[in-house]
């Protein structure tokens, strides 16, 4: 079996964002970037599986973005990632992600993948559309969100929980399929630096646009959302703190909810 | 396409989510901009209690999906009922509202319908042009952005629970049915089990208020003040990462960035100091209360009312008082 890991570089979740002047992105410069924290769960499921199961052939770890994402990839092959592919171009800056869904399930298609693991949401977007959008584009089955990922004996099949609106879902779904990786599921184990150091020669093949079959049809045929006028997040009126003794505040602040923000 | 606004209703057991109700306001403006009408859609089996409720916010046109193999969700099966609607209906817009199966749904109707799609909206308006112009949070809440989408094809928008209000005192909307026609390998997803959790207790995406606690709380049994309080509100429990992290909670109520994002009409912060991680999943409440011991908490930035002192000693008063109102 063949496993897929498709990783975000984004920016760190402390990182203070700001807005450029023209209002059409945000400041990149100055700011960390990480590989997003759902995608260290995928690529530590798709190492431990590895480890514990003989009819993994191989985990290969996917990524789109600038020349700087090789830190990001360097990370995941220290991790555990047998090669890497990263897909650079220019062309790729202005897709939006049910485009870029298209472009990475054209490149994933006839690569003889049985399982693709992934973040359940990119920090940066805040979206999670990719994963999905990728399992329909591949015409896989998806889980979306899995906290416990149990493969079944042959190989053929997989069973997985996921959190929804109070309760816990367990589904069965068969192979090939596409899961999305949700806390909980497993913690990535820390890089070290033999393992750095040697993730160095693994194999990363470069890919661009001119690589992708059939790039401009498939962009062409589904999204086109584009991104405007960044802004900080809306301001909330400035609070008020109430004094005084416990017995008086907590009254008040019943009263208030009550009387003035009609809350309760 | 025509100028129609769809709405995908979500149910579980014939219960209507309340952020799907939800949708239809923003429907029925963007249909009166498009001269178009609202269709609600409704997939499932056995739904007629989620039909009315529909039916109650006063939609021009219900489709229901009625099929067994539709009573679980199914990320297959649900993307081929909905995209079969979407054919017959051509919508300019689709509308459904952002929780975990709106979210794991509408990318994969995206993808098969060649449509648009942007999540979490709190704004949307109709341009002049007819295109879709929505407000987006993004940068865990840290930021906004506008999404225009191309007006040659359908846009999907998933919209943030308590964003808008739930129309009421509708009636009479044309009824139909289509059939849940099922497509090759749409069985490779089958649901064993879905279990509850956290017994009676709402679970925090589905509470219009929460009271959350923190690291402050000590351990696992002085949780048992938010649960009391909780309780009286008739709110959710939910919890800080550091409180979930050191056990005192399962991680199903952890509120933030790795936790859930929630957007209740109240929400209680108790001893919670306001990291990023955790503004990033409640930044968008309605009303925030804080109450810490310490003035400088970040939680305070953002609340509305805040009270410097101790929970142990605040929170007791507050359900007694509560309970003294409703009494």
């Amino acid at each position: 079996m063949k496993i897929l890991v498709v990783i975000k570089q984004v920016p760190d979740s402390t990182t203070n964002i700001k807005i450029r002047p023209d209002g059409e992105d945000i400041e990149r410069s100055g700011i960390k970037m990480v590989v997003d924290p759902f995608d260290e769960f995928a690529i530590e499921q798709a190492v431990q599986l590895k480890e514990k199961r003989s009819d993994v052939e191989s985990v290969t770890a996917l990524i789109m973005g600038p020349a700087r994402c090789s830190e990001a990839l360097r990370t995941i092959l220290a991790v555990g990632a047998d090669d890497a592919i990263h897909l650079q171009d220019e062309a790729f800056e202005k897709l939006d992600e049910l485009q870029v869904a298209a472009t990475l399930g054209a490149v994933i298609k006839d690569g003889g993948y049985e399982l693709v693991f992934r973040g359940k949401q990119e920090i940066d977007l805040d979206s999670g559309q990719l994963g999905p959008a990728l399992a329909e584009a591949l015409d896989w089955p998806h889980v979306g969100a899995a906290t416990k990922f149990e493969p079944a004996e042959d190989g053929k099949s997989f069973t997985a929980n996921r959190r929804i609106e109070g309760a816990d879902e367990r589904v069965e779904v068969r192979l090939p399929a596409l899961v999305t990786c949700e806390k909980g599921l497993c913690e990535m184990r820390y890089p070290s630096l033999p393992n750095l150091m040697k993730a160095k020669r693994k194999p990363v093949k470069a890919m661009t646009a001119a690589d992708v079959p059939g790039f401009a049809e498939i962009t062409a045929g589904v999204g086109g959302s584009e991104m405007h006028q960044f802004a900080p997040p809306p301001q909330r009126p400035p609070g008020r703190i109430l004094k005084g003794e416990a017995e008086e505040t907590a009254k008040e602040l019943v009263k208030l909810l009550r009387e003035e923000a009609k809350a309760i | 396409m025509t100028n129609d606004i769809l709405i995908f209703v979500e149910q579980r057991d014939d219960r209507v989510h309340p952020g799907a109700l939800q949708c239809v306001t923003p429907g029925k403006s963007l249909a009166e901009k498009a001269g178009g009408k609202v269709v609600a859609c409704i997939v499932g089996d056995n739904i007629d209690g989620a039909t009315s409720a529909v039916e109650q916010t006063g939609v021009d046109r219900i489709i229901t999906v009625s099929d067994p193999a539709l009573k679980m969700y199914s990320a297959l099966r649900y993307r081929t009922a909905l995209a079969a609607v979407m054919e017959k209906v051509e919508p300019r817009v689709v509308l459904m509202a952002a929780t975990f199966m709106g979210r794991d749904l509408s990318p994969r109707v995206a993808m098969r319908t060649k449509a648009a799609l942007a999540t979490d909206v709190i704004e949307l308006d109709l341009t002049g042009d007819g295109e879709l112009d929505i407000v987006r949070p993004l940068y865990n809440g840290k930021a906004t952005c506008h999404v225009k989408f191309p007006k040659d094809r359908p846009a999907i928008a998933t919209i943030r629970a308590n964003t808008f209000p739930t129309p009421t005192g509708g009636s009479g909307a044309a009824r139909e049915d289509l059939p849940y026609t099922t497509l090759d390998g749409d069985d490779r997803i089958n649901v064993l089990e879905i279990a509850k959790t956290g017994g009676d207790v709402k679970d925090v995406t589905e509470a219009d208020i929460i009271v959350s606690g923190g690291r402050a709380m000590k351990n696992e049994d002085n949780f048992k003040l938010i649960f009391e309080l909780a309780k009286e509100l008739d709110a959710a429990v939910g919890a800080s990462r550091a409180a979930c992290d050191a056990g005192y909670q399962p991680h199903s109520r952890q509120v933030g960035l790795t936790g859930k994002t929630v957007t209740p009409k109240l929400y209680i912060a108790c001893g919670i100091s306001g990291a990023i991680q955790h503004m990033a999943g409640m930044r968008g409440s309605k009303i925030i209360v804080a109450i810490n011991t310490d003035t400088e908490a970040p939680i305070f930035n953002i609340a509305d009312y805040g009270i410097v002192d101790d929970l142990f000693k605040v929170v007791p008063i507050l359900t007694e008082e509560v309970l003294r109102l409703k009494g």
